[in-house]
């Protein structure tokens, strides 16, 4: 029964499926792979099995309320998704969000970058089959999503952003236990390294595994960790500055690598500069209101609208196009993983199923912002 | 590049072209039959050189269809959005672009999928997220379905 | 040993044996009797082992991942494993319908089977074993290799492209590593010159080799624990599982009481591979002896020798699921270049030195 069409080519090769239900894919991803032995000849991915049109969804939501369907995209990074589409009606109206607003934005921002990054930390540990680094992980996570909680009410979908500022004030607490925060993960940082930066079998895992150009990373549109170890500049945060980004001290960083190692290193070092970043603006978040006026009934004029955000993953646009109405008329997200997905068969070609979890695992997808 | 010498180097490449400077990037309108000839200029042009597609997406005006490309230069830094028409709404056709951006190829087999727009010298173009025998394409404006509810 | 040993079990055996002398006189009879409560007793025990091992595992695991672990079941959760198997029994014992259900069902049985024969040379304590064979290395070793039947059965029968690959991984990676855990006990072969258990134990009265055999019998030491790791298929070598490839490999379609059988047997041939380990490498139930202080070596002796055989094989098995809890898992590639490039020239280097020292009488 093995031997069915559906199963084997007439070259020999293996077909299997993996997923929408595999452990290492993360969610409901769908990859259809051609083996010859252990070695992948193609993949071809099947997508749609979260899709929920976000983006039709969109069209019949004022531009208050959709910014919160998007916190279902990339759940991970679900604060720096309303933040793109906030960010994008303040561009319709021509405002700006209040000094205090937008330092509350970059805060909560980096402290989702810092829970995500950490996430992926953890799976990739678990996707390499080393399961201990999961909870080392989750110790500082539970910290951050303990701050969140506390000024926003959810632990990861913050929906926490209105257009000209934030919902409401950070919590009392918020400034001392961000600080601990900071100590607490500079003095267990090192503990990363020991149980999994510094292991020779993890290093022999993903040195030289999963190579992507970059000229290939260019052409299928990488961004955000992938692509900066690939060593392509392209932080949005750099490149075009949001919310006071250009006010702040922080280093892009760019490897040259395009291996996995380079990926797991590129995040490893981000994670650095998040905790910099929150550090410089913790004690110097400016007094005044957390929410500019405005109207009650948003309408932005006849006109395109693309706003571009780093979120965790990479770059995540929004492109509205508006027709003057109180709705959008269209509505479409570019994001990141998706982007990042259309390179995975090119870079696992020849790679062996092993790999193939160290490519995803760095590459580091979030399958409902694939579908959305 | 500055918007001023971006539109006349594009110009230059595509003496049709239309411009519009209000959003935050320069936009160019071009005709759907232009496209892949301008966008391999686009990309290959030592002094434009966009290398990087990064949006693809098409809008449905009711009677026409438009295709939006987002480009960026990596090494140049700046941008360039192109905008093709497609008047045919009722079997709407465009040139794929994927041979130069590789990006396209899923971008493209989403705008079909979502649009119905037919990509020509696609490689693979299938429905990307609905199932194969979907009927209709949801983001078109005239999409209708018996279980829709009105958010 | 002129210093006998307390809570010995030979009296023990004696006296059962004198007894059921008196109850049944037909001679066959009486051993077949005899079998069949060695049997009960080896079962009963090796259930209880596993249930050990299990709570073991658990409480290792939690200890590496700062956590509790099982902690509401009985006394500090040491009942959680008894849930876990009650919870297995009541499921149900599914077979897929494209399966071969004959070879489906029998690929467990021989798993927990051949596991359970590999334990009967082992000698638990002075003068306790159930079978002193005088071949008994290469029964152990000849009977564990025997496991890769059962996962490729399973791994066929299921006709889940998964665990055909898992299957496959399997039977590349037993093979590969029989060869190392093989030329390894061969070391200790050359070195105390018999094949049987009971003789090696019996050699390392006046030290165990792992001190007596200098640095070769160190290095086939930790060849014999990498290479039993992956022979009994555990983190970092759990290819033919490896859940995060392939979603459990050949086991994915088991369920049950079927399931648990597979996790009976890798808790077996856990323990088999820490006890061999043990037996060969640390002198078994020998006491630890330093050569000039004799009060030290009677207070030794009086600790019972069953203790130091367990004591020694639970160090070793707590070594092993040291591995598995914080190493990542190896690519099959990297899993056979390590045997073939590595243990492979070394252990063949390191037997050519052993029979040096053997012939010319350089170890202790």
């Amino acid at each position: 029964m093995l031997l069915a069409p559906d199963h084997i080519t007439e070259e020999g090769e293996f077909i299997i499926n993996m997923g929408p239900q595999h452990p290492a894919t993360h969610g409901v991803l769908h990859l259809k792979i051609w083996l010859d032995g252990e070695t992948i000849k193609k993949i071809e991915p099947q997508l749609g099995y979260i899709h929920r049109s976000i983006e039709k969804m969109c069209e019949s939501l004022s531009y208050r309320q959709f910014i919160y369907v998007t916190s279902r995209m990339d759940y991970l990074s679900a604060h720096m998704n309303n933040q793109a589409c906030a960010l994008a009606v303040e561009k319709g109206l021509q405002i700006e969000a209040t000094p205090r607003a937008q330092a509350i934005r970059v805060l909560l921002g980096e402290l989702t970058r810092l829970s995500s990054h950490l996430l992926w930390w953890a799976s990739t540990g678990l996707d390499l089959g080393g399961i201990t680094p999961f909870f080392y992980a989750f110790r500082e996570r539970e910290t951050i999503n303990t701050i969140l909680e506390e000024t926003c009410g959810t632990r990861l979908t913050q929906n926490f952003i209105v257009p000209g500022g934030v919902m409401y004030d950070i919590h009392p607490d918020f400034q001392k236990k961000v600080k601990d925060l900071i100590k607490q993960f500079r003095a267990n940082y090192h503990e990363y390294d020991e149980i999994l930066t510094g292991n020779v079998i993890f290093q022999n895992r993903l040195k030289g595994v999963g190579y992507i150009s970059k000229e290939d990373a260019i052409s299928y549109g990488c961004t955000g960790p992938t692509a900066r170890a690939s060593g392509i500049s392209c932080d949005i945060r750099k490149l075009a500055p949001y919310d006071g980004y250009d006010k702040l001290k922080f280093d892009e960083v760019i490897l040259s690598g395009g291996d996995c190692w380079a990926r797991y290193q590129v995040r490893m070092a981000e994670i650095i500069q998040s905790l910099n970043i929150l550090e410089q603006l913790i004690d110097n978040i400016p007094e005044g209101d957390f929410l500019a006026k405005t109207k009650n009934v948003v309408k932005l004029n006849k006109g395109d609208i693309y706003q571009r955000v780093e979120t965790a993953r990479g770059e995540l646009g929004v492109y509205i196009v508006s027709d003057g109405a109180a709705t959008p008329y269209r509505c479409k997200f570019r994001s990141p993983n998706f982007s990042n997905l259309s390179a995975i068969p090119h870079i696992a070609k020849g790679a062996k199923i092993g790999d193939l979890m160290a490519i995803m695992a760095t590459v580091d997808l979030v399958i409902p912002d694939i579908d959305r | 590049m500055n918007a001023e010498e971006l539109k006349h180097k594009v110009t230059e490449l595509c003496p049709r072209a239309t411009y519009d400077e209000t959003g935050e990037f320069l936009t160019t309108l071009i005709a759907a039959p232009d496209l892949l000839p301008v966008m391999q200029q686009l990309a290959k042009d030592n002094e434009l050189h966009f290398d990087f597609l990064f949006c693809l997406t098409c809008i449905d005006w009711k009677d026409h269809f438009m295709m939006v490309y987002h480009l960026r230069s990596t090494d140049l830094n700046h941008c360039l959005v192109v905008k093709a028409k497609i008047t045919d709404t009722t079997n709407p056709e465009i040139e794929s672009v994927n041979d130069i951006w590789r990006t396209a190829e899923f971008h493209e087999d989403e705008v079909y999928d979502m649009f119905g727009v037919k990509f020509l010298n696609h490689p693979n173009l299938r429905r990307l997220f609905l199932e194969a025998d979907w009927n209709g394409f949801p983001l078109r404006k005239n999409y209708t379905d018996e279980n829709m509810i009105k958010l | 040993m002129n210093t006998p040993t307390p809570y010995s079990f030979a009296s023990l055996a004696t006296g059962i044996h004198a007894w059921l002398r008196q109850a049944i006189s037909n001679d066959t009879l009486l051993q077949v009797t005899e079998m069949v409560i060695t049997g009960v007793c080896l079962l009963v025990f090796l259930v209880l082992l596993c249930f050990f091992l299990g709570y073991m595992e658990r409480k290792v695991a939690a200890f590496m991942e700062i956590r509790l672990g099982p902690n509401r079941v009985g006394p500090k959760g040491s009942l959680q494993i008894v849930a876990d198997t009650l919870k297995l029994l009541f499921k149900e014992g599914l077979t897929p319908n494209g399966a071969d259900k004959f070879l489906f069902n029998l690929a467990p049985g021989i798993m927990v089977v051949t596991s359970m024969m590999a334990v009967a040379p082992i000698a638990f304590a002075k003068n306790f074993q159930i079978w002193d064979i005088n071949i008994g290395v290469l029964y152990v070793s000849a009977i564990s290799s025997m496991a890769v039947i059962g996962i490729l059965m399973a791994g066929w029968s299921s006709n889940n492209k998964y665990s055909l690959i898992g299957a496959m991984r399997s039977g590349a990676q037993i093979v590969s590593y029989e060869l190392s855990i093989g030329l390894s006990l061969i070391t200790i072969v050359i070195l105390s010159g018999s094949l049987q258990l009971s003789e090696i134990v019996e050699s390392q009265a006046n030290g165990w080799w792992i001190f007596k055999g200098h640095i070769p019998v160190i290095i086939a030491f930790v060849i014999f624990i990498i290479a039993s790791t992956a022979e009994i298929n555990r983190a970092p070598f759990d290819l033919t599982e490896a859940e995060q490839e392939l979603t459990g490999g050949f086991h994915t379609e088991y369920a049950g009481m079927k399931f648990a059988m597979f996790l009976l047997s890798e808790y077996i041939n856990l323990f088999i591979v820490s006890a061999i380990a043990a037996t060969i490498f640390l002198g078994g139930w020998m006491p630890f002896h330093i050569g000039s202080l004799p009060a030290f070596n009677h207070v030794m002796d009086y600790i019972p020798s069953f203790m130091w055989f367990f004591g020694k094989t639970f160090f070793i098995v707590f070594i092993i699921m040291w591995f598995r809890w914080t190493f990542p898992r190896l690519r099959i590639d990297q899993l056979l270049n390590l045997e073939w490039k590595y243990l492979l020239p070394i252990s063949m280097v390191n037997i050519l030195i052993v029979t040096a020292m053997a012939i010319f009488g350089w170890h202790f």
